[in-house]
């Protein structure tokens, strides 16, 4: 295993030709750049072995993915996935059944998963394909961008952050 | 799920990740099958469609999005049809590339099969998460594995899913030698791994199910086959591959929007490894045809959950073609030969790593698609898969129908990585009449 350095990964997962699945990408896109903090940014298709080699070489890791968990469109999620398992429903991945939630849990037994790794999910509500964001995954968009920012500010300052509670738009 | 105890219907909703969508449904009654339904809608009929009217050079790059897995081998099944209109022939270093970045694939389709989605069939996990808290090895082994075909296919063709490098004519960039020797560190050791995954797996427990299976896959002169060669059967079909249609026809059936495909006069054929192993096992390496006869699984195979075996040796043979092929590179003068279109109609097929892969496309003289027709190997395996579950399941009736339904889905998941994804989606129903 390589050695993990310290510096930020911010990965935003998904499609962006499937309409809300691309809200990770989409955050990816507005943080740019991000003046100094230490971090890297990645778009990532979802690929959870592949996933898995990417937050390899990083002791910290914010991933932005759009979820399917039955609430309102544009809420939001926030888990701190060293203390807390994923829902493997909320997570999609085209192909095979391989997802975020499948490398999280499989890097956990492994003993592969990064030290400190957050997952802000996002409420989507439509993936078709070839269409938007949906209204209310847009409208959250500045706010998903300054919970990046600020996750990236407590991983640096050694504090822990958190959503009380699920943040409805 | 309802069910009596002379009759009970195991139905299968919906089947989601696989190339298309399906369902599966099975009917028992006074212990006999009465019916066995797979049903796998076919995304490739609406490429078909699509393909006409778009330039003969793009169909390479949108048949490759047919499948995330297999890219490779859509890329390579087009290119050869329209090589074949143009009259092109690819050769030297331009077509070792090309068998190299078919190696890639292999090796990252069958280890995420055999490993991930099939093995934990064998040792009862409900998933390789599950199978890694006591095989942690083992599923470290397939991972980085399956990255090194990954890597392959990421050199050669600019990432790792759907690559972008092929292109009718050779490629678009090759790569420098000294970027295929970084590979060759990996590959020593992906032997080692691959040939400790065959050790493994050919450990399981494996049912005691064969079939009299008509096999059909593509035999080359001298090499095992991946993109060249003639059409063969152990029935004795040896065709070129423009005969492929004068064999093989493609019925609808009314349970499915995929075509089935069936040899004219003969019925279900069983395309894949199985069908590569049993009748090329003479162009295997020597350490390929070596470790299948120590680990007893030498032809002839026909038991179909034996699969698993003959996956690790093509994974392990793929890995010494990989190395074979960097070895002997040498950088070609120009990353591609040039390409005119002709009117014509041509035929292109390759081993897809569950099978061919076939495809015919007519073009014009601008080299504008008019037809096209893809035949998958999913739908290809459509009707053994079903007469597999047919023979399979009145042996098993004694089985919960829990039990039933893994075996099911595990005899299914022998055949299609892209099918056997789904069974995290499948949905069980089962009714008993009085």
């Amino acid at each position: 295993m390589r050695k993990r350095g310290n510096k930020i990964l911010v990965v935003g997962v998904g499609n962006d030709l499937r309409g809300d699945d691309g809200a990770g990408p989409a955050v990816i896109d507005a943080l740019q750049p991000l003046d100094g903090l230490q971090a890297v940014c990645a778009k990532h298709d979802g690929d959870g072995a592949s996933l898995m080699d990417l937050w390899q070489e990083f002791g910290n890791v914010i991933l932005i993915d759009a979820v399917r968990s039955g609430q309102a469109p544009g809420t939001v999620h926030f888990i701190n996935a060293a203390q807390q398992s994923l829902p493997s429903g909320w997570f999609h991945y085209s192909s095979h059944a391989f997802g975020v939630a499948e490398a999280v849990e499989l890097a956990r037994i492994l003993g592969a998963l990064p030290p400190t790794l957050h997952i802000i999910g996002v409420e989507g509500h439509d993936f078709s394909m070839g269409v938007p964001l949906s209204e209310a995954v847009e409208a959250r968009m500045d706010y998903l961008c300054a919970l990046v920012r600020r996750d990236m500010q407590c991983i640096r300052n050694g504090e822990a952050m958190r959503l009380e509670r699920p943040c409805h738009a | 799920m309802c069910a009596s105890k002379n009759s009970r219907t195991l139905k299968v909703d919906y089947m989601a990740r696989v190339e298309g969508e399906g369902a599966l449904l099975i009917k028992i009654k006074n212990g006999a099958v009465k019916e066995v339904k797979l049903n796998i809608f076919e995304p490739p009929r609406f490429f078909e469609a699509f393909l006409r009217g778009r330039k003969w050079t793009e169909a390479p790059d949108i048949t490759a999005r047919i499948c995330g897995i297999c890219p490779v081998a859509y890329q390579s099944s087009s290119i050869s049809a329209m090589e074949s209109i143009a009259g092109i022939r690819i050769d030297g270093p331009l077509r070792e590339l090309r068998r190299l970045i078919y190696c890639g694939e292999w090796i990252e389709s069958h280890v995420l099969h055999l490993a991930m989605l099939h093995a934990p069939d064998f040792l009862g996990y409900q998933d390789a998460i599950a199978m890694a808290k006591d095989y942690p090895a083992v599923v470290q082994d397939a991972l980085r594995l399956k990255k090194l075909g990954n890597d392959i296919m990421k050199v050669l063709g600019g990432r790792e899913i759907h690559p972008i490098s092929m292109r009718v004519g050779g490629f678009y960039k090759v790569p420098e030698p000294s970027a295929l020797q970084q590979l060759v560190p990996e590959l020593e050791w992906g032997l080692e791994a691959a040939e400790g995954l065959a050790r493994l797996v050919a450990t399981f427990d494996f049912p005691e199910f064969t079939r009299d299976y008509t096999y059909v896959c593509m035999r080359h002169p001298g090499e095992y086959p991946l993109c060249e060669g003639r059409l063969v059967s152990n029935r004795g079909m040896d065709i070129a591959l423009d005969a492929f249609y004068e064999h093989i026809e493609e019925e609808h059936m009314e349970h499915s929007t995929s075509l089935h495909s069936v040899i004219k006069g003969e019925g279900d054929y069983h395309v894949g490894p199985l069908a590569r192993f049993n009748l090329n096992f003479d162009r295997l390496t020597p350490r390929c045809q070596a470790l299948a006869e120590e680990l007893g699984a030498a032809p002839p195979c026909n038991n179909p959950f034996k699969s698993i075996i003959v996956r690790a040796i093509e994974t392990l043979w793929a890995c010494e073609e990989a190395l074979r092929l960097i070895q002997g590179y040498v950088m070609p003068d120009a990353p591609s030969l040039p390409a005119e279109p002709r009117a014509g109609r041509g035929h292109g097929c390759s081993e897809a790593p569950r099978g061919i892969c076939y495809h015919t496309y007519v073009i014009d003289e601008e080299g504008i698609i008019q037809e096209a027709r893809i035949a998958p190997p999913t739908a290809q395996n459509q009707r053994t898969m079903e007469r597999d579950l047919r023979e399979l399941v009145p042996g098993l009736l004694g089985l919960s129908n829990e039990e039933l339904t893994w075996k099911c889905e595990q005899a299914v998941r022998n055949y299609d990585p892209c099918i056997s994804c789904s069974c995290h989606f499948l949905r069980l129903e089962i009714d008993r009449d009085a």
